[in-house]
């Protein structure tokens, strides 16, 4: 008997929850380190990018507006989906990175203990950043973190698992949306993690994920209006992306911190405004 | 204040009214406190000094368009020396014990109290704005910003940026117009407090009292270089800008020239907190306080002549109470004394700047052209001077530039709603996120309104509040970062 030929799966953008080939039709080859041919990977276009920033704040407003602790559960879930996929998502990142099984695995390992990590932040963010100032007058005046609102994420070129992870699950533990650029040439793990997002109670609309050219992609997604942050870790100019951002304000984090909890709050500071409210005190 | 003036005294000053039974006799500050040098140098390593091209450029008193004095504008090469001094100032102040940058705070706190006279005068001088407001809220707030910031500079520890957290470096502030002593202490007390060093643009048209203010580091022994004061226009804060020994970068102003800073600085990805402009919503419910909503609508609007970033300029009030709250509202404009600042009675004082009127004019003319009703106070204004009457605007829709741009003058923009929600939708209409005030005394709807609103701060049964502890700044094109409590030194730590 030969051996059964496998059935290969198609990569597709992830956008507003469903998972389609790029509005252009077109798709570019992705190879392993080794230079195997990988995939026929979707390359998203500039319109592709547009429908993921509509469709990612369309999803926002609900998402921050539900529980805190909700919102770490469903992120604890999605740790879940990616725990019982660990081995495809390692075998990818093997294969991508061209890194032996055992540190693929470390490497996905880290990532998911990550997303736990992120998760468990929460239902407590708004203590650490905000609490109660003393102000003079008959005030209760506090202050909370609040989310910016949709964020591009340039995930980083060559972390293509564990640090995605993090500049992707840093947003929406605070209550922002996600529109990521996954690595160009290492794109099949941010695929996949975007395909998880779908049995992981995360809202349609929330992660968007694409693949595709850079230097065509990055530049709309800087300067989209409807993009509130801009996390650039993984951007081959960052200093270009971050002036296109300059036009509507857009908060930008030029190179995140390394995706261990010694790189602290960094992240979860990046993405959040401020918001202080005096209420007044009286009989 | 309306044009029949009671008698020859009053008519004289401008400072007339038509409640008879209220009028006011001229009640002047006195100006003798103060004393304006013929000319000033560029504050740069402790002391003050000639511009390297001997350039300046007048200062006026917008009361009367007088000029007050002449001040150095700075060059590139005089940036350059500020930010030479400043870093090499950087490592003995930076290392120095917080306890001891504690004291050096309180000391400059101390004697912007001892010195508030002077101040308050020197401020309502070359801005123009009340006497009432500087000697009530501009410098007793600098003080405190002084004194709170003070308190930190040993305490960093605890602030919740990691166990030993770093001040930036050099850091280049560039502040506005409206506030300026306010803004300087804003700007510079978290930083000193930090471990910065600092390299300080005030605005063109009011450069004095943070001149006085290189006075007063001096009386205080700060030492040489760990604030440097560089006056000059746009091109002085460009310069500063681009500067590559700035380690960070701290701008109040226009949302326009916070692009072009934020452009400015993307290269370098250099570390970077905005406080731009506002278009904030000050929203009336049907069970506000009303006496008390009236005073904050009148506070909201024309305090400081409108000149405020976070300035309550569009008033959303509910349908069935529209008429109500209007007719109170030109009742009380009416009652609104504008006229000379140094005047204890002022409320409203002169615009700061020929340019700033012509926009107000412009904006103005823009609302009667788009359809909106305008009420303007018939009170009389000084012949001389920069002046704009108090103004409210009716029949606003959404759309009108009244109702979208940043007026920065004494103009208030009415419209009206029906349900919490449209006054959210509304209120959010903007790209703006500064500051918004809730009139009602349902508390779970005003937190509920809190919640969604898209502003940095929102004032319940309040308005235009300011205290050292509170966190100040925006959200969306209202720029980013935070200025004042504990968040205020996240801008000047290296987190």
């Amino acid at each position: 008997m030969s051996e059964r030929l496998n059935v290969r799966k198609t990569y597709k953008l992830v956008i507003g929850g469903a998972f389609v080939r790029s509005e252009s039709g077109r798709s570019y080859e992705v190879t392993g380190a080794d230079g195997a041919f990988l995939a026929n990977v979707a390359r998203a276009s500039r319109k592709d990018v547009r429908d993921a920033v509509r469709a990612a704040e369309g999803a926002q407003p609900r998402w921050a507006a539900q529980g805190a602790m909700l919102r770490g559960q469903v992120l604890y879930r999605f740790a879940e989906m990616a725990e019982a996929r660990a081995g495809e998502l390692a075998d990818q990142v093997s294969r991508a990175e061209g890194v032996d099984g055992a540190t693929a695995r470390a490497s996905v390992a880290g990532g998911i203990d990550r997303l736990v990590w992120y998760a468990g932040w929460a239902d407590k963010v708004g203590q650490v950043l905000g609490g109660a100032n003393d102000v003079a007058g008959p005030f209760f005046n506090f202050s909370v973190p609040v989310p910016v609102g949709v964020v591009g994420v340039v995930a980083p070129a060559d972390s293509s698992f564990a640090g995605l992870v993090d500049a992707l699950v840093a947003p929406l533990v605070t209550g922002n949306a996600v529109v990521v650029l996954a690595s160009e040439h290492r794109p099949v793990p941010a695929v996949l993690l975007g395909e998880m997002t779908a049995t992981s109670d995360l809202p349609a609309g929330l992660v968007n994920v694409l693949s595709g050219p850079l230097d065509e992609l990055g530049p709309v997604l800087a300067a989209h209006e409807a993009v509130d942050g801009l996390d650039l870790t993984g951007a081959r100019d960052p200093g270009a992306l971050a002036a296109l951002a300059a036009d509507s304000i857009t908060r930008v984090l030029h190179a995140g911190p390394p995706a261990t909890p010694e790189g602290g709050l960094q992240r979860l500071r990046a993405f959040v405004d401020t918001t202080t409210v005096w209420h007044t005190v009286g009989a | 204040m309306s044009s029949e003036p009671k008698n020859h005294e009053l008519a004289s000053t401008g400072q007339v009214s038509r409640l008879g039974a209220m009028d006011y006799a001229p009640a002047p500050e006195s100006t003798a406190a103060v004393r304006i040098a013929d000319a000033y140098g560029l504050y740069i390593d402790g002391r003050f000094t000639d511009p390297e091209r001997h350039e300046s450029f007048a200062t006026l008193n917008p009361a009367t368009a007088a000029p007050l004095t002449r001040v150095a504008r700075a060059s590139a090469a005089d940036v350059d020396a500020a930010v030479q001094a400043a870093r090499r100032a950087f490592p003995a102040w930076s290392a120095l014990a917080g306890s001891e940058r504690a004291k050096y705070l309180f000391r400059i706190s101390r004697i912007i109290q001892e010195r508030a006279r002077e101040l308050a005068v020197l401020e309502t001088l070359d801005n123009g704005k009340p006497i009432r407001e500087t000697r009530d809220i501009d410098v007793p707030l600098a003080a405190g910003h002084f004194f709170y910031y003070a308190g930190w500079a040993d305490k960093l520890a605890f602030a919740g940026f990691g166990a030993e957290p770093r001040p930036r470096g050099v850091v280049g502030q560039i502040i506005p117009w409206n506030f300026p002593l306010l803004m300087a202490a804003w700007k510079l007390a978290p930083a000193l407090a930090a471990g910065n060093t600092c390299v300080l643009k005030p605005a063109e048209t009011t450069p004095l009292t943070a001149l006085a203010l290189a006075d007063i580091l001096e009386q205080a022994e700060l030492p040489a270089g760990v604030v440097n004061i560089v006056t000059g226009d746009g091109a002085t804060g460009a310069d500063l800008v681009d500067h590559p020994g700035i380690d960070k970068v701290a701008f109040t102003g226009s949302t326009e020239v916070g692009r072009q800073i934020q452009r400015r600085t993307a290269a370098q990805g250099l570390p970077l907190t905005l406080e731009l402009g506002g278009k904030g919503a000050n929203i009336v419910f049907d069970d506000a306080p009303l006496d008390e909503a009236i005073e904050g609508i009148i506070d909201g609007i024309f305090f400081n002549q409108g000149h405020v970033c976070c300035a309550g300029s569009r008033l959303l009030v509910h349908e069935g109470m529209a008429d109500e709250v209007l007719r109170r509202l030109r009742r009380r404009v009416d009652q609104l004394r504008v006229g000379d600042p140094l005047d204890k009675n002022t409320d409203v004082g002169a615009i700061n700047s020929a340019a700033q009127l012509a926009r107000i004019e412009e904006l103005v003319a823009a609302g009667e052209a788009e359809g909106a009703t305008r009420y303007t106070s018939a009170c009389p204004l000084p012949a001389a001077g920069y002046w704009f009457a108090p103004t409210v605007f009716t029949d606003v829709a959404p759309a009108h530039r009244i109702a979208r741009e940043e007026i920065f003058g004494p103009v208030l923009s009415v419209m009206t709603f029906r349900t919490p929600e449209e006054a959210v939708a509304k209120a959010n209409d903007t790209t703006y996120g500064l500051a918004c005030g809730v009139w009602s005394e349902k508390g779970s709807r005003t937190l509920w309104v809190a919640q969604r609103l898209r502003a940095g701060v929102v004032w319940a049964n309040a308005y235009n509040r300011f205290d050292p502890a509170s966190p100040f700044g925006g959200v969306r094109e209202s720029g980013f970062g935070r200025e004042g409590g504990r968040h205020g030194l996240e801008a000047y730590l290296d987190v």
